[in-house]
């Protein structure tokens, strides 16, 4: 009795799908999926190396901390960066004291006027959070033609390829191939949006935002090409978006190392143990 | 329960004599886990995986009490809470991802173990019962380890969870109403993330007492093994330990290092990049994708395109708990009374394809919804349903099984010696 209702219940839906088969089959025949501009001329990321790429990847920290200059001095006019404090910066080589003028050259820092209680700014503590460019999302759409721009503290774990697709897209304006405009009219770039391959739908909100070799002046002395900054700064938000990946790289080695002492006794143990028994 | 050769607990001191007559424990775990259990002694690694899903469950249980400690399911601080555990909080980041990862290597375990049951035939009698709570194990690791996606409320935790409860929605008349008093609201929002958080907490503790119940389950005939042969005296067991804790060790090891490599070095690796994003009913990613471990069911779920008497989607919501819910039936589904795939010419092709099949609607199921991936969803899917409610049944009655060893040992003896089990089979046992 079982075998008979299951061998109903399988040609039900063995059935179903070999009807739902014929539908996909011949919908694709009589009605074939146009093909679309995006996915013509969308590009992969171009290849990126970091220093902290890999299993034994560790952070450049003087790249890392040109990258937070390229923040600081560019992204920093509409991008936020919540999730990351001012202390934490420490990791990436700055002083205690470096930590606190950095904190306090910000006088932006939202908060409570403690003898009047009315709403006020104060200067920036170590413990506080990067300050947003806009108090809230209405205000950011208001000033960017209705596009919101994202938070960058997780931007390089929130994207595939991360870093690679943002020092890309960073990279990677251009005008709009005659190739495209000829094969799809209807897919040309609209006013106040940007085209760039290697974003989804290939128009992009954002403007240009690192257009002219010398637009930050790094203290390193190192040549603020506009491949130089895109590169920095993708560095810096690998670092915003995993600030523990050096003491995971340390950890995992050690742990690994652990565990395959641990495994190569415990081997032993088994064939000690089974010594005499043929299995 | 057991066999007449199982060892029987000594104690060894009178202390532990002291405990043994007023609440036998350690003569309960002699049993269950000790040298009282008896276990074939021709077990390959494919039976390490057993011990490798207690463990992974223990190591969600820890990491998730720990985590639970610095979460704040709201849906307002929800995502900040999870990113504070991996920013702020000491070791925060080995917690969660050790969770996170956790959750992949308990169903990568999981997936090998029935897999492993399935070959060996270890659903059949008398271990129908042990294949019946695996199931149900089963069922409720997916349960858990869908809401525990949900509670960092990243954009996939928000749209997975909007996808899941959707199905409800498919039950003709109330589905509805049901989806609307499953979530506490139109969408998923405070209510949703609370009662799921709560489940979360609750469901693993569940789980651990189905897992007693499916060992006890398991001591009352014993041990299956790759012969399939059932134990016919001593010689043919060894005692779980020190054999067996011995060999698990091993596995335990190897088993912690891809885990370790996995948690250290590929972190965000099976997870995805939209999850990073938090939770905006307002903007639905291109893609919607659940964890990878789902993928083979939400390919089952994305072939059905057609109305067909039911509307399409409540024919694919049927169709995806059918795919579950048909191993209930399997150890009647499969009435050869040869267990081991070794000895079964025509079932072991047909599980091979269904091994590859499977596969394939992971792939399917883990890609866009392009007509190729659908069209491959829809083939496997039928081949998937077909393998198990019509071909297999069909070919436990015609096929005729490759002679099986006498015994186990026999069949171990055959191994080493050089004779061919097909020989010995007709042949007295050797002497041992």
């Amino acid at each position: 009795m079982v075998r008979f209702i299951a061998l109903l219940v399988g040609l039900a839906f063995a059935g179903v799908l070999a009807l739902a088969l014929f539908g996909t089959v011949s919908g694709l025949i009589t009605d074939p999926p146009a093909a679309t501009a995006e996915h013509e001329f969308h590009k992969h990321p171009k290849e990126l190396a970091l220093a902290s790429d890999g299993p034994f990847g560790k952070f450049d920290n003087r790249q890392v901390q040109r990258g937070l200059q390229v923040y600081k001095e560019v992204c920093a006019a509409c991008h936020s960066l919540r999730l990351v404090a001012f202390r934490d910066l420490k990791e990436i080589g700055y002083s205690d004291a470096q930590v606190k003028a950095f904190a306090a050259s910000y006088d932006n820092i939202p908060s409570i006027n403690p003898d009047t209680g009315e709403v006020a700014t104060r200067k920036g503590l170590a413990s506080d959070r990067f300050p947003s460019p806009f108090p809230n999302d209405i205000a950011a759409r208001a000033a960017n033609n209705n596009a919101l721009p994202p938070d960058l503290s997780l931007m390089t774990k929130a994207r595939h390829d991360g870093a690679a697709y943002l020092y890309s897209l960073l990279t990677g304006y251009q005008n709009q191939p005659a190739e495209l405009i000829k094969h799809f009219p209807d897919s040309k770039t609209p006013a106040g949006l940007h085209y760039n391959p290697y974003f989804a739908n290939l128009n992009i909100a954002m403007p240009p935002p690192l257009t002219t070799e010398g637009q930050v002046t790094y203290l390193d002395g190192t040549k603020p090409t506009v491949d130089q900054m895109a590169k920095d700064v993708s560095a810096f938000l690998v670092w915003t978006a995993e600030p523990k990946l050096q003491a995971r790289h340390g950890a995992g080695f050690a742990t690994v190392l652990f565990l395959l002492i641990f495994s190569f006794l415990a081997y032993g143990a088994y064939r000690n143990v089974w010594r005499n028994m043929k299995h | 329960m057991s066999f007449p050769w199982a060892k029987q607990y000594q104690p060894q001191n009178s202390l532990m004599k002291w405990v043994d007559e007023r609440l036998p424990v350690p003569r309960l775990v002699y049993n269950a886990v000790g040298a009282g259990y008896p276990v074939p002694r021709n077990l390959n690694y494919f039976w390490n995986f057993g011990v490798l899903a207690g463990a992974a469950l223990g190591i969600q249980i820890i990491t998730g009490i720990v985590l639970a400690m610095h979460y704040a399911a709201n849906g307002a601080i929800a995502f900040d809470s999870v990113e504070h555990i991996m920013r702020d909080v000491n070791a925060g980041w080995l917690l969660r991802y050790a969770h996170a990862n956790g959750a992949s290597m308990f169903f990568i375990v999981v997936y090998l173990h029935i897999f492993r049951g399935l070959y060996y035939g270890s659903y059949k009698a008398p271990r129908e019962m042990v294949w019946l709570l695996g199931v149900v194990i089963f069922l409720l690791m997916m349960a858990t380890a869908f809401m525990g996606y949900v509670l960092p409320w990243g954009q996939m935790s928000f749209w997975g969870a909007q996808v899941i409860t959707g199905f409800f929605s498919a039950i003709p008349g109330v589905g509805e109403t049901i989806r609307v008093w499953l979530l506490g609201g139109y969408a998923p929002d405070d209510a949703a993330l609370n009662r799921f958080f709560s489940l979360h907490y609750l469901l693993p503790f569940v789980i651990a007492g189905v897992i007693i119940l499916h060992i006890w389950a398991l001591h009352i005939p014993g041990s299956n093994n790759p012969t399939g042969v059932e134990v016919k005296g001593e010689q043919d067991t060894v005692p779980f330990h020190p054999y067996y804790t011995a060999k698990d060790g091993f596995g335990l090891g190897i088993f912690l290092i891809v885990f370790a490599v996995l948690l250290f070095f590929y972190p965000n690796y099976l997870g995805h990049p939209d999850n990073y994003i938090p939770a905006n009913p307002l903007s639905t990613p291109a893609h919607i994708v659940p964890e990878w471990y789902f993928w083979p069911f939400y390919a089952i779920l994305r072939a059905f395109t057609v109305d067909f008497i039911l509307p399409a989607k409540l024919w694919g919501v049927l169709a995806m708990f059918g795919s579950i819910l048909l191993l209930f039936f399997l150890p009647w589904l499969d009435s050869s009374p040869v267990r081991s795939n070794n000895y079964r010419p025509k079932a072991r092709i047909a599980f091979w394809v269904l091994v590859a099949d499977v596969l394939i609607l992971g792939y399917c199921g883990g890609s866009a919804a392009d007509p190729v991936y659908v069209i491959l969803s829809q083939i496997c899917g039928a081949y998937y349903f077909a393998h198990f409610l019509i071909i297999l049944p069909m070919i436990s009655r015609s096929e005729r099984p490759t002679p099986l060893p006498n015994s186990i040992t026999e069949a171990v003896l055959a191994k080493h010696g050089g004779t061919s089990p097909a020989h010995t089979a007709l042949t007295p046992a050797a002497s041992s």
